[in-house]
């Protein structure tokens, strides 16, 4: 069965690795969706979030090859309730004031921020799920996107239980 | 410790206990040639970098040690890549060293600048890039473990020349530490008991074995696994001579050319023990008629190969041969016997022999492998080029001993058994080492006739000579009507004068009767031999299964 899967990767901090990474998925046509690197608690380890759609057996060989590479310490598997959070930044045309207002008014249903205001335009940042930041930029589409950054997922699972197929 | 950079490489090769290295100097590698000159180290100059790295990685498969090449910038690491990626496909442990321009030029595109870390994240285990001098010794250290550990493979090293000149305190570690890198190899008790009692209930069991048979050592623990549960063996091409071929249980290698008896048996198994193999597509044919009665035990270092071509019944992560070990412990007690299927086996066996004995001149390659193999001793080494040759010589010819038998198999790579051959005989040179060649093959690296003829190394090349890229014209005759394109080679080049040219011996064999003198004559001058057995041009590789076919629709021809 197809679904959107999400894994966590504790990567060491060397130079190459997201080339190293990003060049298996490729070699071996592993269709990645979005991935996101960051730091992590730890000096030198980062921490990746990697999404793509595909069945389990998919999922599997990825999380193995990710594995196989040196640097990758550990692999995670994130639940279907894990903490999934992407962030979108979008500059909307905002000259009609009407449009202003109710773009105002979206932004505080969906507890957005408006980071920056223009003469004629404005930024919004839009923190949540997935699906929140989506339902938002389909909102706000019709007034005009004049530019849109989506960052990555970057994903958590909940509680204190052990994680994922360390090597 | 205060010493050069270019000496902190030596030492800290002295410590992994390189004796020879195989390669070409150029401007970014000076300062560690400068230091390689009246070294203990022995450099074996080659003709072409390639080469080198195919050496080193035939010095590796030989030897279980790790093999060592090195290539200046620029076109000298990029004529390395070919050689890196035959050994990373056969999981070989080499470890290449490139030079790179100095560290301030970086990224100017500087004369002779490439980009090796970044052109070889395909085809290595692992690659690095010193940055500072201080950290050689712990660099080199980790490229050797991750080389021969775990399921082993290249390793390569850019090394900026400006690293190699300057001065640093060095310490050399005993060992070091991979965060991320820690080989299972102890299997799971649980999934070894499944695996033993599978194969307890089994009607119709099979050991399939592969490569990593060899590289763990486990020979002796599957020799042992397999008489007391009475298992047929198969092999794919990286697996033979790990399980001795005139064993009663015994089938040869199975796949497109594998042996009728092995596809059928196999084809027909219930259970399958399948040792440090990969199911690659040469072996299994197509895979949604492999073994379609069969579940699948599979053993391997590798979690990745688990799964990954064919479904597994019961996975065992870990090292063959502690593994074999553990599952001899719990099967010695408890011996089921299946007179049925072996009597069928002896039946396949006895049914499909394969033929040798032709007459003909020009000679039938069957025939001149027949004569080879008569003249070899047990713990002579056997290298092979690619193409038909190759598969001849996988096909008829029969290997008893762990590395005695190297060929390119997961890239099938032409011009990789002649240096393959000199790495070989380095690494033993007590044994005789013979390539199987194929003309278009060794055409490929024969300039390292000068290699053997300077530095002294007599290996011994048999030049399958058809005039043709044989097995794509073989292809072309089967299966695109006889429209030989683009394979035939012509009558050049005379080899006897080629030797004579390079100052090494040459010998012309027509008739069956000459084959065996020659080769003898071969291996006992002493002097790097190239004999060219004229073959009948149009010659085949029989049996074959047709790309996309089922091991059992092997054809004979
Ligand atoms: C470097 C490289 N180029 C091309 C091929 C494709 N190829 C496979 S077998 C073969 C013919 C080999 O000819 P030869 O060495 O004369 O051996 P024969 O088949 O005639 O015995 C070719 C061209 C290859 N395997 N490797
Ligand atoms: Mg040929």
């Amino acid at each position: 069965m197809e679904r959107e899967h999400v894994l966590v990767a504790l990567v060491e901090d060397e130079p190459g690795v997201m080339q190293r990474i990003s060049g298996m998925f490729t070699r071996r046509h592993f269709n990645i969706d979005t991935i996101s690197v960051g730091h992590t608690e730890k000096e030198g380890i980062s921490r990746m979030t990697i999404t793509f759609w595909g069945d389990d057996k998919k999922a599997e060989q990825i999380i193995k090859q990710l594995n196989r590479i040196i640097e990758v310490i550990k692999v995670m598997k994130m639940d279907r309730d894990s903490i999934q959070r992407e962030l979108a930044l979008i500059k909307l045309n905002t000259s009609d004031a009407a449009v202003r207002r109710e773009i105002i008014e979206y932004t505080n249903i969906f507890r957005a921020k408006i980071v920056d205001v223009g003469k004629d335009s404005m930024i919004v940042e839009v923190t949540g799920d997935p699906d929140k930041v989506d339902a938002f930029v389909k909102l706000v589409t019709p007034f005009g996107i004049k530019e849109l950054a989506v960052a990555g997922m970057t994903a958590m699972n909940r509680g204190s239980k052990p994680q994922g197929n360390g090597k | 410790m205060k010493m050069r950079g270019a000496k902190a490489i030596l030492e800290s090769l002295k410590r992994e206990k390189v004796e020879v290295m195989f390669g070409i100097p150029g401007g970014a590698v000076i300062p560690l040639y400068d230091e390689l000159y009246g070294s203990d180290i022995r450099t074996i100059l080659m003709r072409h970098e390639q080469a080198a790295a195919h050496a080193a990685d035939g010095y590796a498969r030989a030897s279980g040690e790790v093999g060592v090449c090195v290539a200046t910038s620029g076109p000298g690491a990029t004529n390395l890549v070919t050689g890196i990626a035959s050994a990373y496909l056969d999981s070989s442990p080499v470890v290449a060293f490139t030079g790179q321009v100095p560290r301030p030029m970086i990224g100017k595109d500087a004369f002779q600048e490439t980009d090796p870390v970044g052109i070889t994240m395909p085809v290595t285990k692992h690659n690095f890039q010193f940055y500072s001098v201080e950290e050689i010794p712990y660099i080199i250290k980790k490229a050797f473990k991750i080389a021969r550990t775990g399921r082993p493979g290249p390793v390569l090293i850019d090394v900026p020349k400006d690293v190699q000149e300057k001065e640093g305190v060095m310490k050399f570690p005993k060992d070091v530490d991979i965060i991320g890198y820690n080989p299972t190899v102890k299997g799971h008790p649980k999934q070894i008991k499944k695996a033993v009692e599978l194969l307890l209930k089994a009607e119709r069991p099979i050991a399939l074995v592969g490569g990593g048979v060899i590289i763990s050592g486990a020979s002796k623990e599957l020799l042992e696994l397999v008489e007391l549960m009475q298992l047929p063996v198969v092999t794919s091409l990286m697996g033979k001579g790990a399980f001795p071929e005139d064993h009663p249980l015994a089938l040869g290698m199975i796949g497109m050319h594998g042996r009728k008896a092995g596809n059928f048996a196999i084809s027909d198994a219930d259970v399958i023990l399948a040792v440090g193999c990969r199911f690659s597509d040469r072996t299994t044919g197509n895979v949604n008629c492999f073994a379609p009665e069969a579940k699948v035990i599979h053993i391997d270092i590798e979690p990745a190969e688990i799964g990954k071509n064919v479904p597994v019944e019961v996975p065992v992560v870990g090292d063959a041969r502690q593994v074999l070990k553990e599952m001899l412990a719990l099967a010695r007690t408890k011996v089921k016997k299946h007179p049925a299927w072996l009597e069928k086996i002896k039946r396949y066996k006895k049914e499909f022999q394969p033929k040798m004995d032709y007459d003909d001149v020009p000679l039938m390659p069957q025939r001149v492998i027949k004569e080879i193999m008569e003249v070899l001793k047990e713990e002579d080494i056997v290298v092979t080029e690619v193409g038909q040759c190759q598969m001849w010589a996988a096909h008829f010819l029969s290997r008893t001993r762990s590395r005695t038998f190297i060929s390119s198999g997961g890239l099938g790579t032409m011009g990789f058994g002649f240096p393959a051959s000199i790495g070989a005989k380095m690494a033993r040179p007590d044994r005789n080492v013979i390539d199987i060649a194929g003309d278009g093959s060794f055409m490929m690296n024969c300039q390292e006739l000068a290699t053997t003829v300077v530095e002294d190394i007599p290996v011994v090349v048999g030049v399958m000579n058809n005039h043709y890229l044989g097995m794509v014209r073989q292809w072309q005759e089967l299966f695109f009507d006889r429209r030989y394109s683009g394979v035939y080679l012509g009558e050049v080049p005379d080899y006897l004068k080629l030797a004579e040219a390079f100052g090494a011996e040459g010998i012309r064999v027509e008739k069956p009767g000459e084959i065996k003198d020659a080769v003898k004559e071969a291996f006992s001058c002493g002097k790097p031999t190239v004999i060219d057995f004229v073959v009948k041009p149009e010659s085949n590789i029989f049996p074959m299964v047709p790309p996309g076919g089922c091991l059992k629709d092997i054809i004979e021809g």
